[in-house]
């Protein structure tokens, strides 16, 4: 790295490998991260363009039904474990919360980088099962098909995610520990910026749902390996235990995934806007709201499956009650942007794009969250686009709005705007053209995993299939672009986007003590000066009632 | 025309009109307020764009009264949605009484179904246009779901449990059945197609298919050469319940509860007998997991309802019980 300009930084002491791998340094940790997070994101996505190639016609021409079935179980597993649950905390969150919060580092850095080597450990195991000749069972590890039928390398597998899982939870109490003990004096809890209060929110979820993933991947592995009796009916068990059990980590699990783009999101908006964020206090609570709520909903993945109509109805209930948050969220950044000096580089327009598909796919949980409704599109395209509009419309998008806000901090480099801004529009075209016609498809009634359909469902599967082509470039343009501007890329001044927050205040790239001088806090979060205010900013911390 | 590019799937079924009712109106609901959105953010976009003249007295950062609103108001839009869903859905307990009974049978890969006349087919299902059905199901291996696109209705079949589905057809025709629920190797595969016919030309198909006997014929044979009848038949030595309109009927415990004698009921009495005694009677009835399969238990259960409606005299089949 071209280094001629640059002051001494984090970026700059010790030599690779030992300053990289035995360091605790939270941003070095953070890269870590991204490199490892980035190999399994465009892994996992090369498994979807191959079954996007396969479904390009109804017959199985590309791969047979074996292999289909490991593409997609392999694509889910992937991308969940190994992508989308640390994505944004391990990378964005890990770097940027000191410095959010005035920290020098996390609360235990030790421990910290531990948690990326138990996640190393693990993806050993998903790597070797992908290697070994992959797993079919679908990310979601039904019984008694995982523990009783499947014949990939299903133990290996759970094992690896179960592994994970263990970093999942470190990570998770060293930011709640963080929060809690590190704020910088005057940072009160309500003038945090909104992406500690989900990182905050996401890192519960983490703490108290993870540990009964594992245990019901341990208890996969133990009926599978060992003949113990507990999901499988034969031998006294009940399978739909699984489901309960699954869920009632999955369904918080999707929250984890989603609540630190939403605090992206929250930081980008105003900032482009030279506004403060509307309603901050409402869309940190929600956060909270959407953490507690995230538990009570699991069984509307079960309307179907047998389970009680009473049940469905209860879960249906909370299914809808848990929108409420979501919605308040979107209609308080919609009018962030009232009134502002709105300028469109690139973090804002992926930023916009993320409310845009965000709202189409929440938009499309209400139809999910309707009971009679579910019976007719559950497990089908409809539930796969409306969980990819979240997914990857929503949490994807966050993570490049935020990496391309936050990649001056990271590098100290500028990246190419125009390639920016070119590289955000592909994406959000390609992403609606590969999902937009699986709602349809959906509605149609064409179930999901499968491996060949009938041939009047090909039209939209051919649009689909096309515009995964499209999104797949949207995303390798910038691995090229933000790697060349790594070498490239005009130095960066320290706040490039005259933005708010302590992490703006210290150099780009940050000292590796992270501040020269230990910041005081002594405004709101967002303190964007507006042109024409008329009520006197209020900082929320006087007035708690 | 819409040059073969589908937009809606049929309806073909009593519930479907209905439900789509709801699907048409939650998807003008999102496209209102999507729309209302995306005007409002490009509105303030292209308005508020940096440089632009526009008038920026009286930014807020805050409304409460604007907050309480559509806070609010999402309140009411979601309950309405939770409710009309719900009171749709809750008709799928709710089964005509006077419905034809069909067993639907889910294994790697491929539906059987069983008519009560004896009738059996594969990934086909034949049924009568405006009469009410009920597809008892179960599974042999791993989960699958019954799912008719065309009729809105789907059901897991579980191991271990029967669930139950049911649909009135509307419309005579050849409608997709296919497995919901990924089932392994073939999951795709598994599937046919369900065949609404006239009733005289359903009266006629049943007519022409090798009937066989029964399914409860069949499950009285089983009743007997499992050695069932030995204990439960009216004259039997062994003191057992007598079986005589069981089903659906209350059942006193031996722990003091009372249970409805509904399939999950029948079907654990024969798999896993201790669970629930019937009182006043010793806990002497073997377990017969293991020795009948799916089919077989489907067979036993049509049997087992078909004593409730011969009341009160015990159908021939017991008459040759042991003495």
């Amino acid at each position: 790295m071209n280094r001629d300009l640059a002051p001494a930084n984090y970026l700059s002491e010790g030599a690779w490998p030992r300053a990289w791998l035995l360091t605790t340094d939270h941003k070095r940790v953070a890269w870590l991260y991204l490199v490892s997070l980035t190999a399994f994101f465009f892994l996992g996505g090369a498994f979807a363009v191959l079954m996007r190639i396969e479904l390009a016609t109804p017959a199985g021409d590309l791969v047979s039904d074996d292999v289909y079935n490991r593409l997609f179980s392999l694509h889910g597993i992937i991308m969940v474990w190994f992508f989308l649950v640390p994505s944004i905390p391990a990378t964005l969150g890990n770097f940027l919360l000191p410095l959010m919060i005035g920290a020098r580092d996390l609360a235990f850095p030790r421990l910290n980088l531990a948690s990326w080597y138990v996640f190393m450990f693990g993806s050993l195991f998903a790597l070797a099962s992908v290697l070994l000749g992959g797993v079919d069972t679908g990310w979601t590890f039904y019984t008694p098909l995982s523990t009783l039928y499947a014949n990939g390398f299903v133990s290996t597998a759970a094992f690896g995610v179960f592994i994970v899982g263990f970093s999942t939870i470190m990570t998770g109490i060293n930011f709640i520990v963080t929060v809690h003990t590190l704020r910088a004096p005057g940072l009160t809890w309500f003038r945090l910026p909104i992406f500690v209060w989900t990182l905050y929110a996401t890192s519960l979820v983490m703490v108290l749902a993870t540990p009964v993933l594992a245990a019901s991947l341990i208890l996969i592995v133990l009926e599978r390996v060992f003949g113990i009796g507990i999901f499988n009916p034969d031998l006294g068990g009940d399978p739909l235990l699984f489901q309960h059990l699954f869920w009632f980590y999955s369904h918080p699990a999707v929250y984890i995934m989603i609540l630190p783009g939403m605090g992206v999101v929250s930081e980008v908006l105003p900032c482009f806007s030279r506004r403060p964020l509307f309603g901050y206090k409402a869309v940190a609570l929600a956060s909270m709201a959407i953490a507690v709520f995230g538990f009570l909903v699991w069984g509307h993945h079960m309307f179907v499956s047998g389970q009680s109509a009473y049940a469905g109805v209860v879960f249906s209930f909370l299914s809808f009650c848990v929108a409420i948050p979501s919605a308040i969220k979107v209609f308080n950044w919609s009018l962030t942007l009232r009134k502002g000096e709105i300028s469109f580089e690139t973090p804002m327009l992926y930023a916009l794009f993320f409310l845009a598909l965000f709202t189409f796919g929440g938009l499309a949980g209400l139809f999910l969250a309707a009971l009679a409704v579910d019976v007719h599109v559950h497990d089908t395209y409809f539930v796969v686009a409306h969980f990819h509009y979240i997914m990857v419309g929503g949490m994807v998008t966050a993570y490049m709005a935020g990496l391309h806000f936050w990649w001056p901090k990271l590098t100290g480099r500028m990246y190419s705007e125009i390639w920016g801004r070119i590289a955000a529009a592909v994406t959000f075209i390609g992403f609606n053209l590969t999902f937009f016609p699986q709602y349809v498809l959906g509605f149609l009634g064409m179930p999901r995993r499968y491996h060949t359909y009938p041939p009047e469902f090909a039209f939209w599967h051919i649009l689909s299939s096309a515009g995964a082509v499209v999104l797949a470039i949207g995303y390798l343009m910038p691995l090229l672009y933000l790697a060349w501007s790594l070498f490239r890329g005009a130095r960066a001044p320290d706040n490039p986007w005259q933005a708010t927050g302590l992490e703006w205040q210290t150099s780009s790239p940050p000292p590796a003590h992270n501040f020269d001088r230990m910041p005081t806090v002594t405004r709101p979060a967002y303190d964007y000066p507006m042109k024409g205010l008329t009520e006197k900013r209020s900082d929320p911390v006087e007035d708690l009632v | 025309m819409s040059f073969g590019i589908r937009f809606f799937p049929p309806e073909a079924s009593s519930i479907a009109s209905s439900i789509d009712a709801l699907f048409y109106t939650l998807l003008a609901f999102a496209a209102a307020l999507g729309l209302f959105l995306t005007v409002l953010v490009v509105g303030y976009a292209v308005k508020y764009r940096v440089g632009s003249a526009a008038d920026r007295t009286g930014a807020r950062a805050r409304s409460l009264p604007l907050e309480m609103t559509w806070s609010i108001a999402s309140l009411v839009m979601a309950f309405i949605f939770f409710g009309w869903g719900a009171v749709l859905f809750v008709r799928r307990d709710h089964p005509p009484p006077d419905a034809i009974e069909i067993a639907g049978l889910g294994k790697q890969w491929m539906w059987e179904f069983r008519h009560s006349g004896g009738q059996r087919e594969i990934n086909e299902l034949h049924v009568p246009v405006g009469k009410a059905v009920v597809v008892s199901l179960a599974s042999q291996d791993v989960i699958h779901s019954f799912y008719v696109p065309a009729f809105r209705v789907k059901q897991d079949a579980v191991p271990g449990r029967t669930t139950n589905v049911w649909f009135i057809a509307t419309e005579p025709g050849r409608y997709h059945l296919f497995c919901a629920e990924y089932c392994g190797t073939q999951h795709s595969e598994m599937g046919g197609w369900v065949t609404v016919l006239a009733p005289e030309q359903y009266a006629s198909w049943l007519g022409s298919q090798d009937e066989g006997e029964s399914l409860a014929a069949s499950g009285g044979k089983l009743f007997r050469a499992l050695g069932c009848s030995g204990c439960h038949g009216n004259s039997s030595k062994v003191r057992a319940p007598g079986l005589d309109g069981i089903f659906g009927r209350p059942v006193a415990l031996a722990n003091r509860q009372t249970v409805i004698a509904d399939e999950r009921y029948l079907r654990d009495s024969i798999l896993v007998p201790n669970k629930e005694i019937a009182a006043g009677y010793q806990p002497v009835m073997p377990s017969f997991d293991g020795l009948v399969d799916e089919a077989e238990l489907q067979m036993l259960m049509a049997y087992l309802k078909s004593l409730s409606f011969q009341f009160p005299s015990f159908p021939a089949a017991n008459s040759e019980a042991p003495q």
